[in-house]
This record gives structure tokens, C-alpha cells and sequence, in this order.
């Protein structure tokens, strides 16, 4: 076991991945010569060039589509949204086309690629670069969603999608790169779908991925000095969902709050929510609880931004409530 | 173009300097954390938005991307409260929660910073069409960098702009880098003037160093607009002596590049021509250099004196009926 940053993690999944397999290249903006906007391609472009560590102009829609057409014809793209706000602008080839080419073309076409890039909340970037995407996606048939929080499945979790056959869609965050964690030497993956109990507990469920992960952990430290005993159940990815161990755990504690950071209006706890009441109900002992971002863009002020997202206090809150 | 009169020359320069002092002081208070986020100078780049923006009315529009502080400023839009953004208070142009990139002003037409690279451009396209759908002779003046001629919209807007006869004059201010790409890391042809050729519109490569050069250019572009609802594309050369924004390493350029452009100076070239023609004298620059300072001095005093926003803005201005 080694400790290492997430974007190391990251950096070590896309080289592992490129030295097995050939086809696997990565493309997007900054990708290369400036090594990652973020640095999570450093050195890449030195040990593969310039043909498989590809920097793109600007064209979002652009380069998205090509790598839709590379991965038909069975090519292994990774393609960087240099942050997941831009990969609005590729919507189209994403939802449209990535998503269901497999569908349409009654399975002749698969689309084995992977869209990849920081993603949430980061420190008062305002309302065009400061957005949870995870709900966009989510709700696509046909695509899968990492969101992963800590290096080990940040490392884990890139390998899987790489190799995997569907167009997935693996959401970082600027606000992770920098935190360490230990990370199994050698070869290992952690398959899509799969969730992992981060900290195990008694009385209550918390649901919680990426940052607000981190956030939910923490707090149920200090909630244990109360006595509460928190369970955090680290989902990783959100479509395929291991909804089993969601469930297993909600019967056992019989109380659920799911996190996220963006709005939660028609988010993902909104999802999580709908699936523990169909399928745990009788074993809730209070309803479900949603620790979510407000439902406004983000704003800028730092007060505002603060705000914005869910706070360890807003956390502590819906625990008591749960517990009442 | 008529010839200039002294004040209209001394206001062009001193409109420069404001925005070379203002961002100076921008970068000293986003090191002191005053200013968070991402923050995008246009130093370098002053005499593009200056001799631009000289030539219109001020019912005019214009639309900019994240690296806006200059049109902002030669737009009219007030320091004080530029500032008071820029710091995330209830003071600022847009309450505090647009911040730099983000800068929006109704009541001088200015539509807005954009993050989203080529994002203004159909949107600058849209208030085009607006003043021609009631009938007015408003243009819009579209600012956007080398790099979001890269993108889909860009084709797009353009293409219904000609298509539709649009007041608009297209702004491409060709710093030579989309972060840290070079232009001809990013399309093959460098000249990217010569785009216009395909809308069958006027495309016009002009030096963005010169603020004369460019008010005459634009100038002739924006009666083009206003007349005859002839759409340009213009091309204003020019570097940015900062980096992209604060956190840029800079590694994609040599120091020496960066030196070399720095001797075309907007500003200093400006001022050596006016000093030159006897227009103005080093007691004119010195008193130049002082308002300018003071104002900028003033506009930080008016940040700093702003409360924060108060927390339940958070959740205003999201709808309208809840405003
Ligand atoms: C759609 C989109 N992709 C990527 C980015 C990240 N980004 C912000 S500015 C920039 C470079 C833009 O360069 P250019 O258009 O030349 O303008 P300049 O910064 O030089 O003024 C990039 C890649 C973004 N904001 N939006
Ligand atoms: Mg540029």
C-alpha cells in the first residue's frame, strides 16, 4: 500500500491502462503540453505522444463526437472535459448519440468510452463552473456514472471504466485532487456498481459520494463523541447502482439521509430517496432525508457559495431529525 | 473617421490606464484573498476594448467572455462596483454573486461576462436580432478570444447573422493563446479574419496594440452594422502580458516572447504618440496617472465598505416571480 493524492490515482489508472491496452488513447483540452489543466495527465504525453495524448481545440461537441466515432469502430477513448461544466456543450453527442447508439442500432454498435473530468462545487468559481452534473447524466439509459471519492476507487474505479464497454461517464473533483489516501499496489480494479460501507454504524444511514463523502465522514466522527453512530455508505457509482447494499444497510440502522452537492431538486437524492421508500419502507422508522445543495445556481460571494452547499451543520441537523 | 479632438485622445488613454491600474490592483487583492476564483487580466489587451467601444452610443450592447473588467470599464460601468463584485459583496454589479467572470450591467447595456467559452456569441447574436426586430439602430459589439472560434456556436451565430442581416460586429481578440494553446496548435488557419470569408461577411484583421487603429476599424464596421445591417468579423491581434488567469505556470511560451510583446505596450505606445504629436505633455500623463489612481483607490474603499450579501439572496433571483 502506498498513500497518494486522487489525481496521482488518477494519473497512475490512465498510464497502467495505456500501457495494456493500445487502443486506449486520451484526448481533450490541455491534455497534453501543458499536462492536464488540473495535472491528472502529467508526464502522459512525454511516455505515449502526441498520438495518444491528443490536445484538442475548444470544440467540446467536437472532439466528444469523434470520440464516439473512434470507440464504434473499436478504439478506447478517454476523453477530458477539462471541468464537467463544459461537457454541456457536448450534451448532445453524450445523451443523443453516445448513450443510445448501442440501443439504436440493436447492438451492433458499442460505445466503449470514457468522459472524464472534475466536476461540483469548487472555491467560488460562480455559477458556470461550479455545478454537480452527476443529475444530467443520471437520468441518460445508456450511460454509467462514476463519481468517485477517495484515490483507492479513484483509481479502481478509472481501470473498470476504461475497460468497460459502455460510454461512462467518471466525475472527479477539483477539491480532491489534492487529498491522500492508500492505494493497493499493483493491478486492481473496482467494478462499476459496486458501493463500499466507508465507516459502519448503528443508528442512522448516511448516503454520501465524492466530497460530500468526506463531509459525511467527518461528521460522524463527531457525532460518535455524541453517542450517534453513523453509517456511511459510499455508493461510487451512481448508475449502475449497488442499490443491495443501500438497502442492507438501511434495515439494519432503519433510518436514511442521502447527500449530494448539487440542487436537489430532481437530483440524486431524490432517486436514492424514491428507491429506499419503494424498496425498505417497512423498515424506516422516519422518512428519508435529503442533505442537498440549494436550489440556485451557484453563487460567487463566499458567504453565498457557503451557503450554497450542504454544511457539516445541515448534516448534524437531518441526523437529529431522523433520530427524533 | 473625423479627426480626434485632445479630450477624445486624452479620454482613450486615460480609459486604458484605468483598466492597466484597476486590474494592477485586482491582482494585489486577489493576493491578499480579497478577490477569489479565477481571475483573467486583460493587460495587454487594453487599446482592443478602448478604441472598440469608443465608437458606439451608449444604447449600444456589448457582450465579453470572463476576461471582461476592461469592456466593463469603457463600457461605463462603475469602478467602485466592479470592484465590490470582484470582492463578493452586496454592492457589486450583480449583488456579489456573478464575480469576475460574470459582470453584467442592464443599465449600460452590457451583457455580460461568459464562462463558457463561445457562449456569448449567440447570445451577442440575439441582442442583434433584437434591435432589428423593433426596428432600432442599435449594434452589438461581440468580444470573444482566438479560442472560441473553435467552437460550434461560433459557426453557427455567425452564419444567422449574415443569414439575417444582424447589426453586429464580431470582436476576435487574438492574444495568441486559448490557455496554453497556441492559435496554431488549435486551427490551421492562422488568420482567423479570414473565417468571415465563408459567412460572406467583411472580415478585417487589425493591429489590437494600436487603439487608434482599432476605433478606426471598428468604427467602420459598427456604421457598416447600423446602416446598412452589415455584420463584421474583426480580428484584433494583440497578446496578453499576464497569464491565463492567476494559477498559470506559463510553461507554453518563452519569457522572451512575452518581453518582445511587452514592447508594444498599448498604453506606452499610445502615450509616446500623443507625446509625440504635442497633444500631451509628461504634467498631462503625471495628472492622468493620479485620477487614475484615485479612482482606483476610491473603488477599492467603496469594495471594502460593502456588507456581504445578506444569506437569503442566496435563494433570490433565481425566478422571477420570486425575486
Ligand atoms: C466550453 C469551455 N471549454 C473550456 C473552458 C476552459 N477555458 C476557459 S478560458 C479557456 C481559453 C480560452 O481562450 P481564448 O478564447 O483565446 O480567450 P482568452 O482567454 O485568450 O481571452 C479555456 C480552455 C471553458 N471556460 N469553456
Ligand atoms: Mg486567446
Amino acid at each position: 500500500m502506498a498513500i497518494i493524492t486522487y489525481r496521482e490515482a488518477l494519473n497512475q489508472a490512465l498510464r497502467e491502462e495505456m500501457r495494456r491496452d493500445p487502443r486506449v488513447f486520451l484526448m481533450g483540452e490541455e491534455v497534453g503540453l501543458y499536462q492536464g489543466a488540473y495535472k491528472v495527465s502529467q508526464g502522459l504525453l512525454e511516455e505515449f505522444g502526441s498520438k495518444r495524448v491528443i490536445d484538442t481545440p475548444i470544440s467540446e461537441a467536437g472532439f466528444t463526437g469523434v470520440g464516439i466515432g473512434a470507440a464504434m469502430v473499436g478504439l478506447r477513448p478517454i476523453v477530458e472535459m477539462m471541468t464537467f461544466n463544459f461537457a454541456l456543450v457536448a450534451i448532445d453527442q453524450i445523451v443523443n448519440q453516445a448513450a443510445k447508439i448501442l440501443y439504436m442500432s440493436g447492438g451492433q454498435y458499442n460505445v466503449p468510452m470514457v468522459i472524464r473530468g472534475p466536476g461540483g462545487p469548487a472555491h467560488q468559481l460562480a455559477a458556470q463552473h461550479s455545478q454537480s452534473m452527476e443529475s444530467y447524466f443520471y437520468h441518460v439509459p445508456g450511460l454509467k456514472i462514476v463519481r468517485p471519492g477517495t484515490p483507492k476507487d479513484a483509481k479502481g474505479l478509472l481501470k473498470s471504466a476504461i475497460r468497460d464497454d459502455d460510454p461512462v461517464i467518471f466525475i472527479e473533483s477539483e477539491l480532491l485532487y489534492g487529498t491522500k489516501g492508500e492505494v493497493p499496489d499493483g493491478d486492481y480494479t473496482i467494478p462499476l456498481g459496486v458501493g463500499e460501507i466507508k465507516r459502519e454504524g448503528r443508528d442512522v444511514t448516511i448516503v454520501a459520494y465524492s466530497t460530500m463523502l468526506l463531509l459525511a465522514l467527518q461528521t460522524a466522527e463527531e457525532l460518535e463523541k455524541e453517542g450517534i453512530s453513523v453509517e456511511v455508505v459510499d455508493p461510487r457509482t451512481l448508475r449502475p447502482l449497488d442499490t443491495e447494499l443501500i438497502m442492507e444497510s438501511v434495515k439494519k440502522t432503519n433510518r436514511a439521509i442521502v447527500m449530494e452537492s448539487g440542487a436537489g431538486f430532481a437530483g440524486i437524492g431524490s432517486g436514492i430517496g424514491a428507491i429506499i421508500s419503494e424498496q425498505a419502507f417497512d423498515y424506516l422508522d422516519a422518512p428519508v432525508e435529503r442533505v442537498t445543495g440549494a436550489n440556485a445556481p451557484t453563487p460567487y460571494a463566499r458567504n453565498l457559495e457557503r451557503a450554497k452547499i450542504p454544511s457539516k451543520e445541515r448534516l448534524v441537523a437531518a441526523v437529529k431529525k431522523v433520530l427524533s | 473617421m473625423q479627426k480626434l479632438e485632445r479630450k477624445e485622445l486624452v479620454d482613450l488613454l486615460r480609459q486604458m490606464l484605468l483598466m492597466r491600474r484597476f486590474e494592477e490592483k485586482c491582482a494585489e487583492m486577489y493576493a491578499m484573498g480579497k478577490i477569489g476564483g479565477f481571475l483573467h487580466l486583460y493587460i495587454g489587451q487594453e487599446a482592443v476594448a478602448t478604441g472598440a467601444i469608443s465608437v458606439l452610443r451608449p444604447d449600444d450592447s456589448v457582450i465579453a467572455s470572463y476576461r471582461e473588467h476592461g469592456h466593463a470599464l469603457a463600457k461605463g460601468c462603475d469602478p467602485g462596483k466592479i470592484m465590490a463584485e470582484l470582492f463578493g459583496r452586496a454592492d457589486g454589479l450583480c449583488k456579489g454573486k456573478g464575480g469576475s467572470m460574470h459582470l453584467f450591467d442592464k443599465t449600460r447595456h452590457f451583457l455580460g461576462g461568459h464562462a463558457i467559452v463561445a457562449g456569448q456569441i449567440p447570445i451577442g447574436t440575439g441582442a442583434a436580432f433584437a434591435s432589428q426586430y423593433e426596428g432600432k439602430d442599435q449594434v452589438t459589439l461581440c468580444f470573444f478570444g482566438d479560442a472560441a472560434v473553435n467552437q460550434g456556436v461560433f459557426h453557427e451565430a455567425l452564419n444567422l447573422a449574415a443569414l439575417w442581416h444582424l447589426p453586429i460586429v464580431y470582436i476576435c481578440e487574438n492574444n495568441r493563446y486559448g490557455m496554453g494553446t497556441a492559435v496554431e496548435r488549435a486551427t490551421p488557419v492562422k488568420d482567423l479574419y479570414q473565417r468571415a470569408e465563408a459567412y460572406g461577411i467583411p472580415g478585417e484583421a487589425v493591429d489590437g496594440m494600436d487603439v487608434l487603429a482599432v476605433r478606426e476599424c471598428v468604427g467602420a464596421a459598427v456604421e457598416r452594422a447600423r446602416r446598412e445591417r452589415i455584420p463584421s468579423f474583426i480580428e484584433a491581434k494583440t497578446y496578453r502580458f499576464r497569464g491565463h488567469s492567476m494559477a498559470d505556470p506559463g510553461t507554453y511560451r518563452t519569457k522572451e516572447e512575452v518581453e518582445r510583446e511587452k514592447q508594444r505596450d498599448p498604453i506606452v505606445l499610445f502615450r509616446n504618440h500623443l507625446t509625440a504629436e504635442a497633444v500631451i505633455k509628461e504634467s498631462d500623463w503625471k495628472a492622468l496617472e493620479k485620477e487614475v489612481r484615485t479612482a482606483v483607490e476610491e473603488a477599492v474603499r467603496y469594495a471594502d465598505a460593502s456588507p456581504e450579501p445578506p444569506l437569503d439572496w442566496l435563494l433570490t433571483d433565481v425566478y422571477v416571480s420570486e425575486r
